[in-house]
């Protein structure tokens, strides 16, 4: 066992000279680079967070566009689409180390059609057959050109996100299972096939995991999601701002701080409100609550799924706690609704302050503690240590987010390299590993606790007087506006146009799940069935956010 | 191994005892575990299914589980596979690619069965409403004997629910 496992405090490894390069991932760059290649038909420059640079591009061009973004080591990072009358707009999202780039183009409604980014990013296949299900809009070239959010509960010539299709769709009386999905086969002597799911063996959400095993040794996984896709994209729309609000809370239950908090900056975005900085203040600490609270959470429950209840038991009276002490405060254990357009809705004042700052030194206290016994435990980290791995270049390759990316070398923190109010006043560290293991993913979990009780003992100590929520609300415009937070599970995107109303013509969230999830297929390989519980914790995506 | 043994005598017991402000979590699980005793042979044995929620609901059901609540003590378990179970406890709306694994769980599940719909979508379909991706709430999918209020309800409110639900079960 290292020695330096056994320490609590979070240590800061730079695993790759590579990082520090000048013009590295740089946004401004990479739109030279599309110039020079001809690519561009129009720049311009907003900026929600850190750089952001929105370049039109034209629509036969779309996956030269990702080959330069690819050329400028710029990470994928997220796809929407929305119709407006004949055209339906593309959207993708691309990240650098000092913030982002927007790729749109347009296609008529008739006959949308568009290059894949798939060959070139592989986390683009799925997003895109995400499109093709909702908006019909057809990747040529994409790798496996098969169904993804769509099972049977519509056929393949609808397309909800379209607005001829209503709401309520023409579903079957009873929607079959989806039996027919083309799962990629592998045959052979010795190879067998395991299903799992939808209904699991424990408290989780539904998905489809499909093994091809020789013996306990797993060859290949394929993940099927969409089982909870609830139609969020489409009830969105015609929303008022506190409907969409309530809508995003509930995108994933266990974000929905950092989902409520994109769709909110994106919505201010888009109609120019400025949010005081005590509201601002407050929203990161609901942010760090949420992330202290899920990381306990997922700590506890890794180290149960191979047995050892110790820390379950601690893990989860910690996560207790903290429920317990914000429905105290602010109204609701999981946090939902607490965040508004403009501001919060929930102040504190100076016992609530009082009780917080007690509560993080509990937590740093406790935390500190335990990490360590974990940590050092010789028959858990047995079954922790070079279970799992996810190479730093896999995790490259598929922009993995989050504490899934930094246990393998991902040094990405939006908080830190694109920062949005209030995190630009404050020093954020970020634990990184190089090993990419369960144990790493839960060390991960670990630094970030106590980096993050640090930061709510700093807001708390320079929080401003002032209003929590900004008061020229309602002066309406057709408008659309980009969020971008970075969550427990890492970069949370939201995309909201509002028209003249102030009702919702289009809302997406983009999970980090979305980039998560295929980090699994890669990672289990060579593990064995009886350790994927645990490999699928340490990722623990989201479903719901997922779905959506 | 003693830093953890020594951790573990520190902590000592969480679970709550009687004290003013959480005698309803003793109260409730005493009365719980006494109409178990007699309807169910001492065990209830639930199993869990999602249809579509936002994961809400989860978080709490696994909050019943820590120390605070310790549902077991009172003779309350998940289980793993419906076969097992006296009762499915289903949250989310139905969402139409759930529609036929839920109706096949709850095939699954051996008579007598008992099904509560945990949380305002699971009610009536929440904030999600019925759509083309939604069949709304559980009673349009599978028959509801219990509906428990919240979002999510809090783990006091499912032991509550679950504890009405018991009482006017006949033995």
């Amino acid at each position: 066992m290292s020695g330096s496992d056994s320490q609590s405090s979070p240590q800061i490894i730079n695993t790759d000279a590579d990082h520090n390069q000048e013009d590295h991932a740089k946004i401004e760059k990479c739109v030279e680079h599309l110039h020079d290649a001809n690519l561009t038909t129009n720049i311009s420059s907003i900026a929600p967070v850190g750089a952001f640079i929105t370049v039109s591009i034209d629509a036969p061009c779309w996956s030269d566009a990702a080959a330069v973004a690819k050329y400028c080591h710029l990470r994928w990072s997220a796809l929407w689409a929305e119709q407006t009358a004949d055209t339906i707009v593309v959207m993708a999202l691309f990240g650098g180390k000092d913030g982002h780039l927007l790729l749109t183009t347009q296609l008529p409604s008739a006959h949308p059609e568009l290059p894949s980014q798939a060959g070139v990013y592989p986390n683009a296949d799925r997003p895109e057959r995400h499109l093709q299900d909702m908006f019909g809009i057809r990747f040529s070239h994409l790798p496996y050109p098969r169904r993804w959010t769509r099972h049977q509960a519509w056929d393949a010539t609808q397309f909800p996100l379209r607005k001829e299709f209503p709401l309520a769709g023409a579903p079957p009386a009873d929607t079959p299972t989806d039996h027919t999905y083309p799962f990629i086969k592998m045959e052979g002597e010795d190879i067998y096939e395991v299903p799992v799911g939808p209904v699991h063996a424990g408290i989780i959400e539904p998905g489809h995991f499909r093994f091809h095993t020789i013996g306990e040794d797993v060859l290949r996984l394929e993940i099927h999601l969409g089982y909870v896709h609830k139609g969020i994209e489409k009830i969105a729309e015609g929303r008022d701002l506190s409907g969409l609000l309530r809508l995003a809370a509930r995108v994933s239950g266990d974000s929905t701080i950092a989902h409520s908090w994109a769709a909110a900056q994106a919505v201010e975005h888009a109609l120019q409100i400025e949010v005081p900085p005590r509201a601002l203040s407050i929203r990161a600490i609901l942010a760090e609550r949420e992330r202290i609270a899920n990381h306990c959470g997922d700590i506890g429950a890794i180290c149960n799924d191979v047995g050892f209840s110790f820390a379950m038991v601690q893990f989860s009276a910690l996560r207790e706690r903290i429920q317990r002490l914000n429905v105290q405060l602010f109204g609701h254990r999981l946090l939902m609704d607490c965040i508004q357009i403009g501001g919060v809705n929930c102040d504190l004042d100076a016992n609530g302050i009082a009780a917080i700052v007690a509560e993080q030194k509990m937590l740093y206290t406790e935390v500190a503690e335990l990490m360590p016994m974990i940590l050092e435990y010789p028959s858990l980290q047995d079954r922790l240590r070079t279970t799992g791995i996810l190479p730093y270049e896999t995790a490259m390759r598929l922009g993995t987010l989050g504490y899934v990316g930094r246990a393998s070398g991902i040094d990405y923190d939006l908080r830190r390299d694109a920062p949005y109010p209030p995190y630009h006043d404050l020093e954020i560290k970020v634990p990184l590993y190089s090993e990419g293991d369960v144990a790493k993913r839960t060390r991960v979990r670990g630094d970030e606790i106590l980096l993050a009780t640090e930061l709510i003992t700093t807001l708390l100590h320079t929080l401003p007087d002032g209003a929590i929520v900004a008061d020229n609300i309602s002066e309406y415009r057709d408008a659309a506006g980009i969020g971008m937070v970075e969550g427990w599970r890492g970069e949370t995107v939201a995309y909201v146009h509002l028209n003249a109303a102030g009702k919702v013509e289009r809302y997406f969230a983009r999970d980090p799940s979305w980039l998560n999830w295929p980090a699994l297929e890669e990672l289990i390989h060579g593990n064995i069935i009886p350790d994927f519980p645990v490999c699928n914790k340490s990722i623990n995506g989201s479903y719901s956010g997922h779905d959506l | 191994m003693l830093s953890i043994l020594n951790k573990i005598r520190r902590t000592g017991i969480l679970t709550e005892s009687i004290s003013a402000a959480e005698e309803e979590i003793v109260t409730l699980g005493k009365e719980c575990q006494r109409q178990i005793a007699t309807k169910f042979s001492r065990s209830l044995a639930i199993r869990m299914v999602d249809a579509g929620s936002c994961n809400g609901c989860e978080l709490e059901m696994h909050a019943v589980n820590n120390s605070f609540y310790d549902i077991e003590r009172f003779g309350i378990q998940f289980v793993a596979s419906p076969r097992h179970a006296d009762m499915l406890l289903v949250t989310g709306v139905v969402s139409r690619h759930m529609q036929e694994a839920l109706k096949r769980t709850y095939a699954c599940t051996p008579a007598p069965k008992l099904v509560v719909a945990m949380g305002d979508c699971a009610i009536s379909g929440g904030e999600f409403g019925t759509s083309y991706a939604s069949c709304g709430g559980v009673d349009n999918v599978i028959p509801v004997d219990a509906y428990i209020k919240g979002c999510p309800p809090t783990p006091l409110d499912l032991m509550r629910g679950i504890l009405e639900l018991l009482q006017r079960k006949p033995s």
